[in-house]
């Protein structure tokens, strides 16, 4: 394993601290518990937004705090779900009495851990559960679908929504409604190696990709051999679309998301390719985003995320933000 | 069962999972992300770690505190779990003046149905339930028939394995695991490894004494 890191026991401290310092203008870091917030207090009567998630996924969720977006991010350790005394810490240091709205990805520690916080808060607080990942089938009876680079939207808008003066009820409802508008599906080229494990997660030849896989270097749905660019794009296009069915000329998002270890060069070639296959589709891209938001360390790989767009999205897609990871507007 | 007990099982469990800690990290790799074994390893320590603070409390009051350590110290779903559990058996009826045998399948059992509730999974899902219900109910069963404690043991052991050893031809519908679909068939669930081994070494460890 080669990573830059002293020890795997400060790998995380260590990082948050040069976050910290590096972004001292826009976020604090709290440590023990360990949680991020603005670095300027919530303002009165604002509902304040708190997601968080094991780290590696960097800059999502720390790099999200900020005017126009989260109001707290809580950072487990890689890859795994941050701790109730963590969401509590943040809860009480961002809350300004107008609640709080949790928003967390489908995945069970982090389901389990936010409703132990939940049910230990004292004051009003909703979840938003976000679970985009089209590359695994909905089901009641199941853990159902992962939530993945979806959530950096759901963050956005409703952090916007927040800004703006809307209630917890309304922030909630919106986070669910841009969540059940966005469809997500990756593919990776190689695994990736948590600290403390030393190893990579799984061995993959030269000519192979996992398809459908989530946001820790785990195996995803199958193995196939290696395909050109369009035709991956075409695959994981295929699986959102047909979940998501977007109408003829409806407008939507365009979200490549970058794993980690691929050049944004080749993110930029997918979005190409992408947009090739739109077209013919005859789905307008109004907005667009790409880079590496909502990662797995150092794994190989992207994910596409669609999102369908109404008036209101597009409104709170564009008003001002300011964190680490996303700027503009401001 | 005293607070000294749990210490010492603990310990004892310490030594156990590391012996088995390739296994439980390679089965881990093959279905889930690799962490479960990193995860139960610091939630031993840190229990371990406590035994200077909780030695001399009440029992409800140690079972409180090695709850909470659990949950703030593991994080991910063990935590979430492991946490319910010890905190489910802290508010027992009437612990801190003694538990015997019976009390004690009593509240792991409660604490057990509370694991359920939070995990949302039963039998047959490919988690740690395939371990901890069977020998809850094992247990449960054993002392209602007025069975011999060894016995009853025994027979958690077994139990005990036998759940381990179901979830490698489960489908799993909860968990990490359950996003791989039929990949996950043909591995043994880490989660139900690493419960069975504790379960087997609390039980030997009380046969043995």
């Amino acid at each position: 394993m080669k990573k830059f890191m002293n020890s795997a026991d400060d790998f995380l401290k260590e990082s948050l601290q040069g976050f910290g310092a590096a972004h001292q203008d826009i976020v604090n870091c709290h440590y023990d518990p360990n949680f991020i917030t603005r670095a300027t207090p919530t303002k009165e009567g604002k509902v304040a937004l708190i997601s968080g998630g094991g780290s590696g996924h960097e800059p999502m969720h720390g790099g999200l705090v900020g005017y126009g977006m989260l109001d707290a991010a809580c950072p487990g350790f890689v890859f795994s779900s941050p701790t109730p005394d963590q969401m509590l810490a943040a809860a009480e240091k961002v809350d300004s009495g107008a609640g709080v709205l949790f928003i967390v990805k489908n995945y069970s520690g982090d389901v389990m851990n936010f409703q132990m916080a939940a049910e230990m808060m004292q004051g009003p607080n909703e979840s938003v559960l976000t679970n985009d990942d089209v590359a695994v089938e909905d089901s009641s009876f199941t853990t159902g679908r992962r939530g993945v680079a979806a959530t950096v939207v759901v963050e956005k808008i409703v952090g916007s929504l927040a800004e703006h003066g809307g209630s917890l009820q309304e922030c909630k409802a919106l986070g669910d409604k841009v969540n059940k508008n966005s469809g997500s599906m990756g593919v990776a080229f190689s695994s990736c190696t948590v600290p403390a494990a030393g190893k990579p997660n799984f061995d993959i030849g030269d000519d192979e990709m996992e398809f459908g896989v989530g946001i820790h270097g785990e195996p995803g749905r199958r193995r196939d051999k290696m395909k050109s660019a369009q035709e991956i794009t075409n695959e994981l296009l295929e699986a959102i679309n047909e979940d998501l069915k977007p109408e003829t000329n409806e407008e939507i998002l365009l979200f490549v998301n970058g794993m980690g270890g691929t050049p944004l060069t080749e993110l930029y070639l997918i979005y190409d390719n992408a947009k090739n296959m739109l077209d013919k589709k005859n789905i307008k891209i109004s907005r667009s985003l790409v880079g590496n938001y909502c990662t797995s360390l150092e794994m190989q790989g992207a994910s596409i995320t669609l999102t369908k767009l109404d008036e209101e999205l597009l409104k709170h897609w564009d008003s001002s933000v300011h964190t680490a990871a996303m700027r503009w507007g401001v | 069962m005293s607070v000294n007990f749990l210490i010492h099982r603990a310990k004892e469990i310490q030594a156990v999972i590391d012996a088995n800690a390739g296994e439980i990290e390679k089965l881990d790799q093959e279905i889930g992300d690799g962490d479960h074994i990193f995860n139960v390893q610091r939630g031993i320590k840190l229990v371990i770690e406590l035994e200077a603070v909780i030695k001399d409390l009440p029992m409800s009051k140690a079972l409180n505190q090695i709850a909470m350590k659990v949950l703030s110290g593991i994080g991910g779903s063990s935590g979430a779990l492991f946490g319910t559990l010890f905190m489910t058996m802290a508010k027992g009826n009437d612990i801190d003046n003694g538990v015997d045998f019976k009390k004690a399948i009593e509240i792991f059992a409660d604490g057990v149905e509370a694991v359920k509730q939070r995990g949302k999974a039963d039998v047959g899902e490919k988690t740690m339930m395939d371990v901890l219900i069977p020998v809850s109910n094992c247990l449960k069963k054993g002392v209602e028939d007025n069975k011999d404690v060894k016995e009853i043991l025994k027979e958690a052991i077994e139990v005990a394995e036998k759940g381990m050893f179901s979830t490698k031809d489960l489908l799993a519908t909860k968990g990490r695991a359950s996003f791989l679909g039929e990949r996950a068939k043909g591995h043994i669930d880490p989660g139900a490894r690493s419960s069975q081994l504790m379960i087997k070494t609390v039980c030997e460890s009380v046969l043995n004494s």
